[in-house]
Parts: structure tokens; C-alpha cells; sequence
């Protein structure tokens, strides 16, 4: 079994090092290569799940010692326990789907094995980050993956990308990642030197032991949430991710939707001893995550871009796994996580379906007609989008209603109604996405002569629309079943949701989503949609205004990089280092003494090493008689 | 006798290479090769020699040298410097190897000055007599001086002009520091004997024979300014840096390398082993201010690179960014953060020696080093783009390759310590800067085609030689990212030695440390024997 775990991360890491080395000569073996060794990691996954429906107790795998120095001592561990498991299974069997799906899509590209190398990297990556068994280990992975998104946001580096570049895209990603990882890696220091450990294991016993004070708990989940807010895409350092749409679809799906951008959410269900202690750190995950979940979708109002849209639909829905996290509802959260892994893959790779089929298009305004015309990519993203807009019976809607009455039950009310307010705003953008895309008839010339999907895209398709359908029956409303909850239990413990008023807020929530399903349908779906009018900038400010996004990352270029750009510059570089440190002091005042020296020196000796010489000797006599007396 | 061969082999060499025929380039360029891989593989058998258990000196030859004035032929190597022979060791080749397209004129000449350069090196690293030391320290300077003056670039002359400027008005200092500590030694030992009138006879410059708890307070601070000034200028600690974009831009490649891969670690190791293991009282006094320098170096030298338009420049400004994590967690008084500081020497020689040569080999398809004449490079080089990713990242400190333990060891420590917290965390924001500015140069060097300056690159790939020259690099980034142990456990034990022999708590803050200096000459005046 250990042997099994420590494998896990290694076949994908394996597939990456042939894929790197030798992939131009295997061609199109290339993905085959590296969907196998993803399937092995699932099925070890799939073996490691049996294993704890039987036996609840963690496994703990020793590696080796990577930084053993001092007090500080990291341990390269594997802990597997119940949340590590259904990470585990997220991970490689959406990842191993994905990877199948990029076959037909990816098919034809120049540097189709490096693709799957990528992949594969990121993969291995990512469960390198869900088996830590410490917070350093986990930066490991943390970081990584995020240096797997940089490459593959940037996989098409000559392509153009809004006013830049992809490569610009995948830079800002990076960076702004960096930002956060800046507030995770001083939030491990805080937690090594308050626990002398930087492990999970050892964090919590002294948390249980009172070694950590509330007030150190409160700074150092602060810190480890700006490091989430990063990675997961949330005010204030979401704005790398709709750039990120600049990668290939299946990137899109794989990473900046299904996986990685939810490592900040398991981050903060793994540290949950540190929150336990620290009501301020919830609230404000609690808060973060309401506000980002309005403020995206607010943003997806006004998109254009089918794949931003999605992007933004995910950064909301982020914001309700951390809703979740942080009212202490682990369990849903991460239950929302699961379901928001089958059906944001869904649509992500059913827009792919789409644009593949309109070569390369993805504005939705000269979309149109499509249902008819693709009847399975037209059923399978209407599945995706029900479950988005967290429509009854499907698994959105168990796993939100889970998040939300969690939230209720925590007693945070205007938490509950900023998320009934965004399940209605999300039900409008998605729907308004839905039926620009497939109703109405082709509003451009690229939809007359479709390129058909593969068959290995399709059926992938299907099967997450049957996951997105299903995948909530594990976790029902009114105590009918919590076979997720009560897995996850050993873990991160029960939360009650006794005394509340299921039924009245779940028809609340009902009445939110289908108003924002019908004034999509009126606005969007009753009748033909003319292409320059979507396309125009609207009218009313307000729209404008989102059209906009809220204009953040103009705020951030005058607020931040340009100051930052001028001030190094203009201040630091040509006034500092060039005219006072450099000009100033060097080369004029050290310049003359130089010259000075020399003159006094040359009425003996000529040459300038010489004179050195000299004056060395000279300064040297003059010392030792000073200091011997 | 194992460490006057590793620095007499290179001396050797540079002699042999004197009686080859200028004209047969290629010969001459083998020679050294072959002479400078022979002392990599002479320096590894003897790492594996090496106890890495004992934290003290090792190989130690110590026999008297100018009797007349005390100075004794002291050699030895421990976990400070071990990695950092290691280091100059593999460097050396790489450059040799680096230059043989790049240069053409006076060919044995120039791998000669590498060897000279090389030798000069070790014997810093390895010298434990301050005579001695010195005379390495002064040997070094002249073949880069050399290498930078001949075979460097147009504005050759005003950049050995200031190179030399500015590391003789340290070196003059540190030689008269040399002497006054000798002097003032004396006199504390034979006061100490109560034979205040005879102190010449104690006169020694071996560094064992310092008896540092004698020191008062007074002597402690200016011995220590004399020689911090001079290690400080070559590491170089802001702000005195701006010799080293200078030298760098004019450096040829293999200058750039050797400079920025070895010489300026000879700064940050002699602060070590000199400023810290002789003055310990004053370290402890001056720590704040050196800090504060070595944390506004980080954010400093990381913004001055985010401007940058010269690639050499903008490598040049990152390492100043990055010696100040070297500097932070050295003085941070933490056997982490000085373990971090020792490990980050390494990490950066090996990073930022191989962002050289990759810029090195830009420069000779491309004859810019502007960055808005360069780009569209990783298409027609996937295999250079792969590599240059990898050292660039390396530099970056993702986790899992070299740079990221120094750093995090570096920071860990400082913020361990309570005096020197929130140095960590203005220091952590150079991480994030980092990425701004080296995503940046690769993404400006690599990706970006500029319309109307290069529409489609035709250059070739690596050949075989730059394959060579870089994989070593590339292989220690990966090697030391994901199994640092080899090296951290001689580092850690040597830097917990340094602490205790400061006389403090290896793990402790340092408000521990009496804020008086001056009381505390007057402990342990027990001196039985004269020391030599």
C-alpha cells in the first residue's frame, strides 16, 4: 500500500520525463504514454479509496528528508487520509478524462508530446501538493503547478492574446501567484516557529496542546489564506485567471477549473485545526469568498468570451467552496469542490467542443444555431449548465445547497443572501451563454461549415454529464443521506445543520435560479439576437461599467505597476544608482581622490600600480606606528 | 599536501599553456580543459574524502611560512567552504569550455588568466592566515582585471578602471586592519602573560592564533568596519554595487561567469569566516545596519532588474537582489538562516553562472544584449529555451530546484529571530519580484517576436559543447533542489561551530546578546601558551 501511494505522483512524473526527453520520436504515442501513466494513478487512487471505506485511519508514507537543519526539519511524507482521497480521485480521474478529451483536441499541434508532458508534470505536481504531509512540501507543489499553468497558459507563445500576447497572460499568472505564495511562505514560517514543526500532523497536536496561541493562529491562517486567494483566484488577486483563458481548452478545464485553482480550498479544509482556533481568519475566508463569488459573477454579466465567461463562473464559485471552508462546513466545501470539478469540465470542454468546431472562435456574440446542429455537445452543456446554476437534482445543486445551508447554520445571514443573490446572477450569465450559443441560428459565416468533434471528445462529455447528473447522490438535503460528510468526517469532523429551515431556504434559492433562468430566456432566448448589438458597448454606465470589469486591472496598472515601474526607473536606477551612487560618490569623489593621489604619488613613481604600491606601504608604516606607539 | 596541489594544479597548467604555440588555438583550449577538469575531479575525491560529521577544519596544512613577520602557510577546508571549492572547481571548466567560440585573440593567454583566476580563488577559500589570505585575495584581482580589460567589451577600460577602484580601496583597508589585528593580538596576549613590552614576539597572523575574547569592544568595531568594507564590496552588499553591472556588461562570458560565480562569494565567505568568527561582539553590534542594507539591496537591486533593457544588466542588478538573502541569513545569527546564507553561495554561483552563459550564447547568434532587439528565439531553440527555462527558474527559487533552499533556509532563519523578523518579510518580497523581472528577460529574450526587428530566427540549436557547458548547471540546480542534504548537513554543522564560537544560542534571538561590548574583553584571560 505505502509503496502503491509514493507511486502515485511518480507515473505522471514518469510520463513527463520520457514525454520531455524523447516525445518528438514517439509522435502521437506521446499521449498515450502520458494517459496511461495518469490511468495508473487513478487506479492506485481508486484502490487507496476501498481501502478507507473500510479502515478510517490515515496512512502515513515516509520518503526521505529533504531540509533537515536546526529546529527546522521538512520531511518529504505522504499523508493520505480521507480528504487526500477524494482530492486524489478528483484529480486523476477529471485529469485522466481531460487528458483522453486532448487527444482529439490538440491533434495536429507542433508540439503535441510537450502538451502531454506538461500535463503530466502538472499532474504529478498537483498530487505532489494534496500527499504533503506539511506545509513546505505542500509549497512545493503549490508553486509547481503553478509553474506547469505559467507553461501551458503560454503552450502557444506565438499566438497573440488580447492586447499582448499568451506569454503575457501566463506571466501575469505566475506573478500574481507569487503574491500570494509571498503570504503562504511567511505563514509557514509563523507556524514553524510557533509549533517547531512545519507538518500537519504536528500543527494540529499543538493546536490541541495549546501551543498556539488564537492570536498566532489568527496571523498565520491570514497569511496562508492570502497564499488561497492567490491560487484560488479571489479578491483581491483573482485577475490572473481570466487571462488565463489564453491556454488550450483542456488547460482551461484540467487546471484553471477543475484542479489547481482549488488547492487554496483544500489548503484551508487541510488547515483546519489553525481556522478552528481562529474565528477572525473564517470570517474572513467566509467574507472573501461571498464578495468574490458576487463580484465574478457580476463580471460574467457582460463577458463576451465563451471562455471567460466559464472563468469567471469559476472564480464565483471558488468564492462558495470558501463560503463553505470558512462558515467551518469543510465538508461542503469540499463536496462543492468535487461536483464543481465534473461540471466546470464539462463546460469548459464542451466550449472547447465548440470552438474546435468553429475554428477558433470564441465570441459568443457571432455564435448561434448550434443545438440542432451538435445535438450531444448541446445536451451534455446543457447538463453543465444546470449544474452551474445549481438547478435541482443535479449535483451543483445538491453540493450549493450543502455550501449555503452551512453558511445559514453558521448563523452568517447576509453571507446567505449575497450567495442566493449570486446563485441568481449565475443562473442568469450562464444561461445568457447557453442560449446565445445554441439557440436562435448562426449570427456568422465561420458556423455554416462545422468542424466535427472527435469521437474521443465527445464520449468524454458524456461521461462527466452522467458525473455532473449523479455525482451530488452522495450527500442529500433533510438527513437523507451524508455518506460524503460523514466519509470526510474523521477529518475534518461533522458539521449540524439541526434546527434550520431546510426546505424554506432551499425554495428561496429554487426561486433565485429559475428568475435568473427566465430573465435569461427573455432577454436572451425568446428571440434572434443581433451580433453588433451584443457586441456593442452598452449604454447604461452600469453595464458598461462590468463590461468593464469594474475596471480593476486598469486600477492595478496606475495604482501599482506603473508607479512601481517608474519609481525603479527613474528614482532607483537613473537618480540612485546612476547619478548619486555611481556619478556622485564614485566616479567624481572617488575619481578625484584617485587623481589626487596620484598626482602626489607621481613626483616619485610614474605608473599607476606602482604608485598603489607605494601608497600601500606608506599606509601600512603609518598604521603600525600609530597603533604600536 | 591534498589542498596545495588543488591550488598549485591550475598554477601548473597556466605555466604549461605558456609553452604551446599561440597558434594552435585548439590545442591550447584542450590543454586547459582537460588541466581544469582534472582539478574538478582531484576537488571531488576529495569531497569524498571529506568527514561532512565534524563541523572543523579538515586537510589542514600548517607549516611556517615568513617566520620574520609571523605569517604561517596555513591551509584547510571546512563545511563553509567545502562547497564553495566545489563550486570554483566546476566553474572553471564550464568557462573554459563557454569560451571556445566566443574567444578567438590571445587564446592561451586568456584560459591561462582563468586558471591563475581559479587558483587565486581556492586559495581564499581554503588560506587560514590572514597574510596569506591576503596575498590570494590580491592574486585574484589581477587575472580578472586582466580578463575584463582585454577581452572584454567597448567600455572595457572605464569598467577595470572602477573594478579596480573600488576592490583596492577595500583591499588596502583590510591589509591594514590585517596588521593592526596582528599588532593589537600581540599586545592582548602578552598583557594578557603579563609581558606587556615584548609583545612582538607574539605576533601571528594565523587566524587560530587570534584570541578573539581579548579583543576590546573598541577594536572589535573598527577591525571589524576595515574588513566588512572590503568583504562588503565584493559580495556586493548595497551600496556599494555599482562596479558590478559595469564589470558584467563588459565582462566577456566567461568573465561574467567566474565574476558573478565565484569572486563574489569570496566576499560573503571571508564576512563569515572573518568578520563573524573574529569579531563576534561587533557583528552582533553592526547586524541591524548590515541587515537593513542587505534587505533594501533585495527590493533594490530586485527593481533596478524589472527596469532593465541590457540583459547582462538586468543579470547583473538580480545579483545584487540575490546576495543580500546570502548576507540576511548570515546575519540573521541562525543556524538555519546562516546554513541558508552558505547554500544560497552555491545556489546563486551555479544560477546566475549559468544565466550567463545562456546569455553568452544568445549573444553569439544574436551579437545583442538589448533586450527590445532580442525574442522569437524559443521556437527556432527549443532545446536552449528548455535549459534557459530551467536556470532562469532556478534563479526564481521555484521549490524543487537549488535556489529556493538557500532562500527559504535564509529567510526561515531571519524570521526564526525575533531582532530580525521583519527583515525576512520585506526580504520575502524579493521572491515575488524576482519572478516580475526573470519571467520578464525570458519572456523579452525568448518569446516575444518585436514586428520590424527579427521576423523569423534562423539560428541553429545548442551544439554538442553548449550542451555540455550547460547540463552540468542544470543537473546541480535539479541535483541540489530535490536532495539538498549532502550539502546541508556539512554547512549546518560548520555554521552551528561559527555560532557557538560567537557564543550564541545557535537557535536563540540575539536580544540576548549584553549591549555593552566593551565589558566583555575582560573574560577568559586564560592564555597559557603563547600562541606559536
Amino acid at each position: 500500500m505505502t509503496t502503491a501511494i509514493a507511486l502515485i505522483p511518480f507515473w505522471p512524473l514518469l510520463g513527463f520525463l520520457i514525454n520531455i526527453l524523447f516525445g518528438k520520436r514517439l509522435r502521437s504515442a506521446s499521449a498515450y504514454l502520458a494517459i496511461g501513466m495518469l490511468a495508473l494513478s487513478f487506479l492506485t487512487s481508486v484502490a487507496v479509496f476501498t481501502r478507507f471505506v473500510g479502515d478510517p485511519a490515515s496512512v502515513l508514507v515516509p520518503l526521505f528528508s529533504w531540509m533537515s537543519v536546526g529546529a527546522l526539519n521538512v520531511e518529504v511524507n505522504f499523508l493520505v487520509d480521507q480528504l487526500t482521497v477524494v482530492m486524489l480521485l478528483v484529480v486523476t480521474g477529471v485529469g485522466t478524462l481531460i487528458h483522453v478529451y486532448s487527444v482529439g483536441y490538440m491533434h495536429g499541434d507542433e508540439r503535441y508530446s510537450r502538451f502531454f508532458a506538461y500535463m503530466n508534470l502538472f499532474a504529478a505536481m498537483m498530487l505532489v501538493l494534496v500527499l504533503a504531509d506539511n506545509y513546505v512540501v505542500m509549497f512545493v507543489g503549490w508553486e509547481c503547478v503553478g509553474l506547469c499553468s505559467y507553461l501551458l497558459i503560454g503552450f502557444w507563445f506565438e499566438r497573440p492574446f488580447g492586447s499582448g500576447t499568451t506569454n503575457d497572460a501566463a506571466r501575469k499568472a505566475f506573478i500574481v501567484n507569487r503574491v500570494g505564495d509571498f503570504g503562504f511562505l511567511l505563514g509557514v514560517f509563523l507556524i514553524w516557529t510557533a509549533v517547531g514543526g512545519v507538518s500537519f500532523q504536528q500543527t494540529s497536536s499543538a493546536v490541541e496542546s495549546g501551543y498556539v496561541t488564537p492570536g498566532v493562529a489568527t496571523i498565520a491562517t491570514l497569511l496562508l489564506f492570502i497564499g488561497a486567494t492567490g491560487k484560488s483566484a479571489q479578491i483581491p488577486l483573482y485577475v490572473w485567471l481570466p487571462d488565463a483563458m489564453a491556454g488550450p481548452t483542456p488547460v482551461s478545464a484540467l487546471i484553471h477549473a477543475a484542479t489547481m485553482v482549488t488547492a487554496g480550498v483544500y489548503m484551508v479544509a487541510r488547515s483546519h485545526f489553525l481556522f478552528d482556533i481562529a474565528p477572525f481568519s473564517q470570517n474572513v475566508v467566509l467574507w472573501v469568498g461571498a464578495l468574490t463569488a458576487l463580484f465574478a459573477a457580476s463580471m460574467g454579466v457582460q463577458e463576451n468570451d465563451i471562455k471567460k465567461i466559464l472563468a469567471y463562473s469559476t472564480i464565483s464559485q471558488l468564492g462558495y467552496m470558501f463560503m463553505g471552508v470558512g462558515a467551518g462546513a469543510y465538508a461542503a466545501g469540499v463536496f462543492h469542490l468535487m461536483t464543481h470539478a465534473f461540471f466546470k469540465a464539462l463546460l469548459f470542454l464542451g466550449a472547447g467542443a465548440v470552438i474546435h468546431a468553429l475554428h477558433g472562435e470564441q465570441d459568443i456574440t457571432r455564435m448561434g444555431g448550434l443545438r440542432n446542429r451538435m445535438p450531444l455537445v448541446h445536451g451534455t452543456f446543457l447538463i453543465g449548465a444546470l449544474a452551474l446554476a445549481g438547478f435541482p437534482l443535479t449535483a451543483g445543486f445538491f453540493s450549493k445547497d450543502s455550501v449555503l445551508a452551512g453558511v445559514y447554520a453558521h448563523g452568517d445571514f447576509a453571507v446567505w443572501c449575497i450567495g442566493v443573490l449570486t446563485a441568481g446572477v449565475t443562473a442568469f450569465y450562464t444561461f445568457r451563454l447557453y442560449f446565445l450559443v445554441f439557440s436562435g441560428s448562426s449570427r456568422d459565416e465561420k458556423g455554416r461549415d462545422l468542424h466535427a468533434p472527435a469521437s474521443s471528445m465527445t464520449s468524454i462529455l458524456l461521461i462527466l454529464a452522467i458525473l455532473s447528473l449523479v455525482g451530488g447522490y452522495v450527500e442529500l438535503p433533510f438527513h437523507i443521506l451524508a455518506a460524503f460528510s460523514a466519509f470526510l468526517s474523521p477529518v475534518v469532523g461533522m458539521s449540524s445543520h439541526e434546527g434550520i429551515p431546510e426546505l424554506a431556504l432551499m425554495t428561496v434559492v429554487f426561486l433565485f435560479v429559475l428568475g435568473g433562468i427566465g430573465v435569461s430566456w427573455a432577454w436572451y432566448g425568446r428571440r434572434e439576437q443581433d451580433a453588433t448589438a451584443l457586441a456593442a458597448e452598452p449604454a447604461n454606465p452600469f453595464l458598461r461599467t462590468l463590461r468593464r470589469k469594474w475596471y480593476v486591472d486598469e486600477i492595478y496598472e496606475v495604482l501599482l505597476i506603473r508607479p512601481i515601474r517608474w519609481t525603479s526607473r527613474t528614482v532607483l536606477w537613473r537618480v540612485i544608482d546612476e547619478w548619486i551612487i555611481h556619478g556622485f560618490l564614485v566616479q567624481f569623489c572617488g575619481g578625484y581622490l584617485w587623481k589626487a593621489i596620484g598626482f602626489v604619488v607621481s613626483f616619485s613613481h610614474t605608473g599607476r600600480v606602482g604608485s598603489y604600491a607605494f601608497g600601500i606601504v606608506v599606509g601600512v608604516l603609518v598604521i603600525i606606528s600609530l597603533i604600536a606607539r | 599536501m591534498a589542498l596545495s596541489t588543488l591550488i598549485l594544479l591550475p598554477v601548473i597548467a597556466a605555466l604549461i599553456l605558456g609553452f604551446l604555440p599561440e597558434s594552435r588555438k585548439e590545442l591550447v583550449r584542450n590543454v586547459a580543459l582537460v588541466f581544469a577538469l582534472m582539478v574538478f575531479a582531484y576537488s571531488v575525491g576529495m569531497y569524498f574524502q571529506f568527514d561532512p560529521s565534524t563541523p572543523r577544519l579538515q586537510f589542514v596544512e600548517n607549516r611556517s611560512w615568513i617566520d620574520a613577520i609571523g605569517a604561517r602557510y596555513h591551509l584547510g577546508v571546512d563545511g563553509v567552504s567545502i562547497f564553495l571549492v566545489l563550486l570554483t572547481t566546476l566553474l572553471t571548466p564550464i568557462a573554459i569550455l563557454a569560451s571556445y567560440a566566443a574567444i578567438g585573440e590571445r587564446v592561451r593567454m586568456f584560459n591561462a588568466m582563468l586558471l591563475l583566476l581559479e587558483a587565486g580563488t581556492l586559495g581564499v577559500f581554503l588560506a587560514q592566515d590572514l597574510v596569506l589570505f591576503y596575498v590570494f585575495w590580491e592574486v585574484m584581482l589581477v587575472p580578472m582585471y586582466f580578463i575584463i580589460g582585454i577581452w572584454g567589451n567597448s567600455e572595457r577600460l572605464k569598467a577595470t578602471f572602477v573594478f579596480v577602484l573600488y576592490t583596492m580601496a577595500g583591499s588596502v583597508l583590510m591589509l591594514v586592519a590585517i596588521v593592526a589585528l596582528a599588532i593589537v593580538n600581540a599586545q592582548n596576549v602578552a598583557a594578557a602573560l603579563s609581558a606587556p613590552g615584548a609583545y612582538m614576539g607574539y605576533v601571528s597572523f594565523d587566524i587560530s592564533s587570534i584570541r578573539t575574547e581579548l579583543l576590546t569592544g573598541t577594536q572589535q568595531i573598527w577591525l571589524f568596519a576595515a574588513f566588512f568594507l572590503a568583504f562588503a564590496i565584493k559580495v556586493p552588499l548595497f551600496p556599494l554595487h555599482t562596479w558590478l553591472p559595469l564589470a558584467h556588461t563588459e565582462a566577456p562570458t566567461a568573465g561574467s561567469v567566474i565574476l558573478a560565480g565565484v569572486l563574489l562569494k569570496t566576499g560573503g565567505y571571508a564576512i563569515i569566516r572573518f568578520c563573524l568568527g573574529l569579531f563576534p561582539e561587533a557583528a552582533v553590534v553592526y547586524a541591524p545596519y548590515i541587515n537593513t542594507l542587505a534587505v533594501v539591496g533585495i527590493v533594490y537591486g530586485a527593481l533596478v532588474s524589472l527596469v532593465q533593457e541590457d540583459l547582462k544588466r538586468l543579470v547583473a542588478y538580480s545579483s545584487v537582489s540575490h546576495m543580500g538573502f546570502i548576507l540576511l541569513g548570515v546575519f540573521s545569527f541562525t543556524q538555519e538562516g546562516m546554513t541558508g546564507g552558505i547554500v544560497q553561495m552555491v545556489n546563486h554561483g551555479i544560477s546566475t553562472g549559468g544565466l550567463f552563459l545562456c546569455v553568452g550564447m544568445l549573444y553569439e547568434r544574436s551579437h545583442t544584449r538589448k533586450l527590445e532587439e532580442l525574442g522569437g528565439t524559443a521556437t527556432a531553440m527549443p532545446l536552449f529555451a528548455g535549459l534557459f527555462l530551467v536556470i532562469t527558474l532556478s534563479s526564481a527559487a521555484l521549490p524543487g530546484l537549488n535556489g529556493f533552499v538557500g532562500e527559504f533556509l535564509a529567510l526561515a532563519g531571519a524570521f526564526s529571530n525575533k531582532a530580525t523578523r521583519w527583515f525576512s518579510v520585506v526580504g520575502a518580497t524579493g521572491m515575488i519580484l524576482a519572478a516580475a523581472y526573470l519571467l520578464w528577460m525570458f519572456q523579452q529574450a525568448m518569446y516575444t517576436t518585436k514586428p520590424g526587428v527579427w521576423v523569423k530566427r534562423t539560428w541553429g540549436d545548442l551544439t554538442v559543447r553548449e550542451v555540455l557547458v550547460l547540463l552540468p548547471i542544470v543537473l546541480s540546480a535539479v541535483g541540489i533542489g530535490v536532495y539538498p542534504a549532502p550539502l546541508l548537513k556539512p554547512i549546518a554543522a560548520s555554521s552551528q561551530l561559527v555560532l557557538q564560537r560567537m557564543n550564541l544560542r545557535p537557535n536563540g534571538p540575539i536580544h540576548a546578546i549584553p549591549s555593552g561590548v566593551d565589558d566583555l574583553a575582560t573574560t577568559s584571560p586564560d592564555l597559557p601558551e603563547a600562541s606559536r
